[in-house]
Parts: structure tokens; sequence; C-alpha cells
């Protein structure tokens, strides 16, 4: 066993660190570094400037294949240029298109389906989101009423989808619809690559409780498309869902985004002084960030190990750890809600103060981030959902639904 | 990087498991819990044969000079089978201190002893001042010609009471920091004025009340510098403290496929315990517990064992977060098991009270998490 990085990696690390840390000097205020942040009106032409000098570099989309437009990085290379942007809450993109749509097409695409997409994906130019979630299909979502019905060379699509991250300013879709109706639950889904700009799509913004724009429903009426677009086979789309879901889940950016937190309240707490004494001489705060650093090693260690596994086990890899990426989510952004919430604890009176006044710590950025952490724990498989997955899968406990 | 074991590790593991299963099964955890000796002298020479009291020391000492995360996979195994005795503390503890900072007489004298089996050694550092800190250390080593002469009562002391030999941590001379003037000396048990009685605690496992009266040992017994022995300490309980949390996470394995198995198997209300969510849920918290725990400290572990200067932080960290998961996970194992897991006669509470054994060792989670305030620059 060996922690150690090679001088190359070394000298990577760095490089990634020194472009992050000069590019996030021209950072909006209040800026978090969630997705929230990313697709806000303030924040996307920031998001675009930084993945697109990213994508200059080959480092926007580096563990894609050479030949469509990645830098043949291994999963440790793309380790610690997560950790680096996660270090500096640095936008990484599209996080649909780079983490699940395309790992996906590389694996099932078409030869056509690659060409076409990978590309501006590596590029920065093609921003993507996820049609999955309905209204009466969100954990349970192979209950999706969503339908596609066959027309000459074209799929007719009617249906509404909800929760879409980020579909306000997508560029394409990876959605699923029914294709057989007769056939229940998981059977008759398939999966498509949907443009954003086809007739028939409104978008419709979802407030989140901060005020912040991330979520939207989609309304799909009379949709065509091309049947070329269609990812896996005519009703086959559950298998490639699955697939879908497992890409992109170490977790580590979002642990050393923890990290960074706890430096930037570490200091606050030596230089602020309420009642006569400052906050680091307080033996409860000690104990309570002490805690945080605690928790937030163990999860990176956790994180480490996921992408080890995943980096020398391959595609089997990625199913069989599946249990731990399930566990490095859950744990992860619990952790991260507990990293905001005690930072306003930490503030007393002033944790309650939001962007805007001109009291409030850090602009308001953990208040912020506590409110939008709400959504970390329910995005991408609930923590309720990735309880079941380790009790399932990495427990062979009975399925209890 | 590499996060996997070599081949020969993973044999070690095997062949570990394997044989604690047959020769240490439970039955034999609990005769060892009421004797007064505390371990088997059988098993005891098994394992020196089996090579492991020399796993880690140079092949010229009796050693297979395997690297210490061999002993990382070892002490997993042994924790998963609630092995009893002085392995820890002849082997993990004393061994540890000679090997890193003993001279080579030393070296010779005592490693090659221990590899063959033929010594148990005792790691004296807690007194009744309550702490694993440097300034709990009062007992006091006197210089007298070549001697020095020891005098004081040392408490919660593992195995001093079948010790042949005893590593005595002492003050030698008082400063501003509680850290200076302290020296560790190698005390034979059998000197006159030594006295060791073993105090019952939660999990029996001998830890002693030592009284030193005027008990003389050589200068040239000193392990490491005359007053700088604190280098030595801090060095040992690092990698004493990863072996203790890999300890705990055999252990902490151990439960949760026990209660696993267990709720698969019982039948309430028509269907197995397992097909509850609720019961589904504390299993998966538990096991992203243990999970945790076992990658936090393989990190720590390997960086104690290189001797790199970010093993302080990361060692306490580990084991603070040990103090949190072991208990929260053997607490949700006896639960699951219902009333049958909170007799004397069932397995779960050996490892619920070694939960409380572990946790007093190298640091509660108090002493630590201030440590680790000041190393994250509070």
């Amino acid at each position: 066993m060996d922690f150690k990085w090679t001088p190359e990696q070394e000298a990577m690390k760095k490089d990634f660190d020194d472009f992050f840390e000069e590019a996030m000097k021209g950072k909006p205020a209040a800026w978090v570094g969630g997705l929230e942040d990313m697709f806000s009106e303030e924040g996307f032409p920031f998001t675009k400037m930084v993945c697109s000098k990213l994508a200059d570099k080959g480092w926007l989309v580096g563990h894609y294949p050479k030949e469509y437009g990645g830098s043949g990085w291994s999963i440790l290379e793309q380790l610690i240029r997560a950790e680096a942007a996660g270090y500096h809450h640095a936008p990484t993109g599209d996080i649909f298109g780079i983490g699940m749509c395309g790992p996906t097409l590389i694996v099932v695409g078409t030869e056509e389906q690659k060409k076409e997409h990978l590309p501006p994906i590596c590029r920065g130019e093609r921003y993507w989101c996820q049609g999955w979630s309905e209204p009466n299909a969100g954990s349970d979502l192979a209950a999706l009423t969503t339908r596609a019905v066959r027309d000459g060379d074209d799929y007719i699509i009617n249906g509404q989808k909800t929760w879409n991250s980020g579909a306000h300013i997508a560029d394409w879709a990876f959605m699923l619809a029914r294709t057989d109706p007769e056939t229940k639950r998981s059977r008759g889904i398939s999966y498509f690559l949907v443009d954003m700009k086809s007739p028939g799509i409104t978008v419709v913004p979802l407030i989140s409780m901060d005020g912040s724009h991330l979520y939207n429903e989609t309304y799909y009426d009379d949709v065509r498309v091309p049947a070329r677009n269609m990812v896996g086979e005519e009703n086959q789309g559950w298998a490639v869902t699955r697939m879908t879901m497992n890409f992109e889940r170490s977790g580590v950016g979002g642990f050393a985004g923890n990290m960074a937190d706890i430096k930037e309240l570490v200091q606050f707490c030596k230089e602020t002084k309420w009642n006569g004494k400052t906050l680091a001489e307080n033996p409860l705060i000690r104990s309570r960030l002490a805690q945080l650093a605690i928790e937030t090693e163990a999860g990176r260690a956790l994180a480490y190990r996921i992408a080890w596994l995943q980096e020398t086990g391959g595609m089997e890899a990625i199913a069989t750890t599946a249990w731990m990426a399930s566990s490095g989510k859950v744990y992860g952004s619990e952790l991260s809600q507990r990293v905001a919430a005690i930072a306003e604890q930490i503030f007393g009176l002033y944790g309650q103060l939001i962007k805007g006044s001109k009291w409030a710590p850090f602009s308001g950025k953990y208040i912020a981030a506590h409110q939008m952490s709400m959504g970390g724990n329910i995005a991408a498989g609930t923590s309720e959902i990735q309880r079941n997955m380790i009790a399932w899968t990495g427990l062979g406990l009975p399925r209890t639904i | 990087m590499n996060l996997d074991f070599t081949e020969e590790q993973d044999m070690l593991r095997t062949a570990a498991k394997d044989f604690l299963t047959t020769e240490c099964d439970k039955t034999m955890v609990r005769q060892l819990e009421e004797d007064e000796k505390g371990y088997s002298p059988e098993l005891w020479k098994k394992m020196a044969d089996l090579g492991w009291m020399g796993l880690i020391f140079p092949e010229k000492y009796g050693g297979t000079e395997m690297d210490f995360m061999s002993l990382i996979i070892l002490c997993e195994e042994m924790g998963r089978n609630i092995l009893p005795g002085p392995f820890f503390s002849t082997v993990v503890l004393c061994g540890n201190a000679i090997l890193d900072s003993g001279t080579d007489v030393q070296k010779d004298e005592y490693l090659t002893k221990i590899a063959s089996g033929d010594i148990i050694m005792s790691w004296v550092q807690t007194e009744p001042t309550n702490t694993w800190g440097a300034g709990g250390i009062e007992v006091k080593a006197v210089a007298d010609k070549d001697d020095f002469v020891i005098n004081g009562t040392k408490l919660f002391v593992a195995d001093a009471h079948v010790a042949d030999w005893m590593i005595v941590v002492t003050r030698t001379k008082g400063g501003a920091k509680p850290e200076d003037g302290v020296t560790l000396f190698l005390v034979d048990a059998k000197s006159p004025g030594i006295t060791a009685i073993p105090q019952p605690t939660v999990g029996m496992d001998k830890l002693c009340e030592v009284n030193f009266k005027d008990v003389k040992v050589p200068k040239g017994n000193i392990i490491g510098k005359l007053d700088k022995g604190w280098e030595v300490v801090e060095k040992t309980l690092l990698k004493a403290s990863t072996c203790k949390c890999i300890e705990s996470v055999g252990a902490m394995q151990a439960t949760v496929d026990m209660t696993n198995a267990y709720i698969k198997d019982r039948v309430q209300y028509g269907r197995p315990l397992a097909a509850f969510q609720v019961l589904q849920f504390d299993m998966a918290n538990a096991l992203i517990k243990t999970t945790t725990l076992r990658e936090l400290t393989y990190r720590a572990a390997w960086e104690a064992g290189e001797g790199l200067p970010e093993a302080a932080t990361d060692v306490a960290m580990a084991k603070s977060w040990m103090n949190d998961t072991f208990y929260w996970v053997v607490e949700r194992g006896v639960q699951l098991h219902g009333a049958i897991g909170t007799t004397r006669d069932h397995d779960m509470g050996l490892y619920y009270r070694r939960s409380k054994c572990a946790e007093c060792q190298f640091g509660d989670s108090d002493f630590l998490k201030e440590k680790i305030a000041k190393d994250i620059g509070l």
C-alpha cells in the first residue's frame, strides 16, 4: 500500500491548484460553488468562462478518450483535478453531460452519437440536463409515465419532467420516456437525447427556499426526436439508466470543499472576538471544528478507495463498488450540511443574515449553503435510497420495495 | 499511489483469519477473561511459530521483515476474533519502540527473544494521573551511580503481571514543558521492588496497578536518550494507535457480520427482521462507519509506518473517529439482536465491552479533539 503521488501527479496538483486559485479571484459575491451558483444568471457566464479556460488546457474532461476530445486521463488524475476544483469551490461545468451522459455514451452510444456529442462536451460548449424525475416518479423512477411514440424516423414525446437542474441553461437533455405502455415498471422505458431547442419544450423555473434558481419543470408537448437519438435499444433504457447512475461517484470534490471551509472557519474564529474572547478560545467551538475535520478526512479516505477500485477494476468494479459510492454520497452530503450548520452556529445571531446585509459573515455564503445542502441530500438519489442500496447490495439484505 | 495490499499480505490475512477462527474461538476468549494469566501459552507458542511476533523485525533478529502495514493486517484479524493476551503489549508497543529507538545491542537482545516467543513485554506508561499526555508522567527515576532508581505507582498497565520485561516511562527531570525530562527504561519485571496487581476491567483485559519501590535499573537500559524519551513515546503511540484502530475495525466488521446474519435469520410478524427498513438503515449506517474508519486508518497507518509528519494529525483523527464509531456500531449490534444480545453468554457483549477498552487506549475523544483543534490551526 502506498498513498504517495508520482512527481508528475504532484506537479499536476500544483498546476490545478494555481489555475483555480487564479480563476476564482473573479467569482461573483457570496459564491458557494454549488450548481445553484454555477447555473444562476450571475454565475453562468463565470462558469462558462472558467470551463472554457479549463477546456483549452484539456482539463475540463480529461478522462475521456483522446479520440473524442478528452485527454485520456486515468481516474486518479481525474481525482486530483476534482479535489483541486472542490477545494476552491470552482465551477467544473456541466456535471450532467461530463459526468453522466458522456461516460454512458462512451460505453453504449453509437459511433455517430459519440462523434456528435462528446467533442462539444469536452470543449465546454454544450451543456446538458437530466430529464428523469416526474411529479409522480421521484425515488420510484420506474413509475414514470412520459410517453414516446414512434412516428416514421422520429419519436413523438409527451409528458412532464421535473427537478431538472439547469434545464434553463441546458442545450441538450438525456431523458427517459416509456415506449411500451403495456409493460410495467422498468421494462418498456427508453433513453433519449433531446435538443432543448426542439419545438414543444417548455421550461418553467422551480425556485429553491433560498431564492436560487436551479431546478425546473420541463413540459414535452409533441416533441419530435429523431430515432437515432435513442441510446441503447428500444425498451432497454433502464439498464442504460442504471449505468449512468453509477458514474462519477467518488465524491472527493465535496470533501475537499469541506477542508477549505474548515480552514476558512478556523481563520474566522482566530480573528473574531465576541464577549471579550476570540471564538478560537471557546472549547466547544474547538471541539466542533475538530469533529468536522475528522469526519471530512474519514470521508476523503473512503473517496480515494472508491476511485482506486474504479481505476483498477474498470466497469465491473463500478457495479461492485456501487454500495461504497452510495456510502460516500450519503455520508458526504450529510456532512456538507453539518459543515454549513455548524458554521452558522459559530456565527451566533449573525448566522441568520443572508446576502445583501453588510453584517452577514462571508456575505451570507454559509446560510445559503445550508439551504442548498438540503437539495444535496435529495438529488442523485435521496439519502434514504442510498441507504437502501447499501443495505441491499452491500449487505445482501432483502429488497423492501 | 497503490491502495492494494501485496499478494503476500493477502495470504497473511487469509492465514490469520483461518488460524484465529480455529485456535481462538469465543469459548477460549471467555475462559481467558477468567484466567489469571489472561493468555494461553500454547497459543502464544503457535503464534510465534507462525512468525507473527517477529513479523516486522529484520531477519537478523529472527523476524520476517514485512512492513508495518502487514502488522496492521494481523491486528485487523486479531480484532475480528478478539484475541486475548499480550501480543499488543509485547509486539505492537514494546517491539515497535525497540525496533525504532533501541540500540543495536538492545535490538539483538530483545527483538530476538520477542520473535521467538520467549519473552512477554509490558508498556508501562499511564498513572493514576489519568492521561496519556506527558503531563501525567510523575513516577520518578533518580540517578544513583551507574543505576537509576524508580519509585511510584503506574496504573492501567496491560499485561504487567505476566511480563518478563517492561518498558517504563519515567520522569527524570522537571522542566518548563512536560515533554522534557521523560526517560524510558527497559526493566526486568522480576527486579526486587516491583508488584503488579491486575484490576478487574470491563473487558477483563488485565490492566494492572504496578508499584515500583526502589527499583534499580542500569543506565545502559535507557531506550532513546536521557530526558528525551517523550519522542520515543510519541512515535510508539502513533503506531500503536493505528493498530488499535484497525483492531477495532476488525471487531466492528465482526459485529456487522454477526448482526447481519442474525436479522436475516430471526423471523417476527412472519418475516425476517432484515426485511424491516428501519433495521436496514441501522445496518447501512454501521457499514458506512466501519468502512470510513478502515480507510482512514489504513492511510494514517501508512503515514505512521513511513514516518511522515502528517501522521500525527491523521492518527489522532482515526483514533477519535474510532472512539465514536466502534461504540455506535456495537450498540446497534446489541439492539438489533434484541434481549439475547444483552446477556453475558452472547458474543455481542464481548465486543460491546471491548469498545470501552479501546476508547480508553491512547487518548479519549476530548483529549484527541483538542490536539486536532491545535493541528488545524486553532
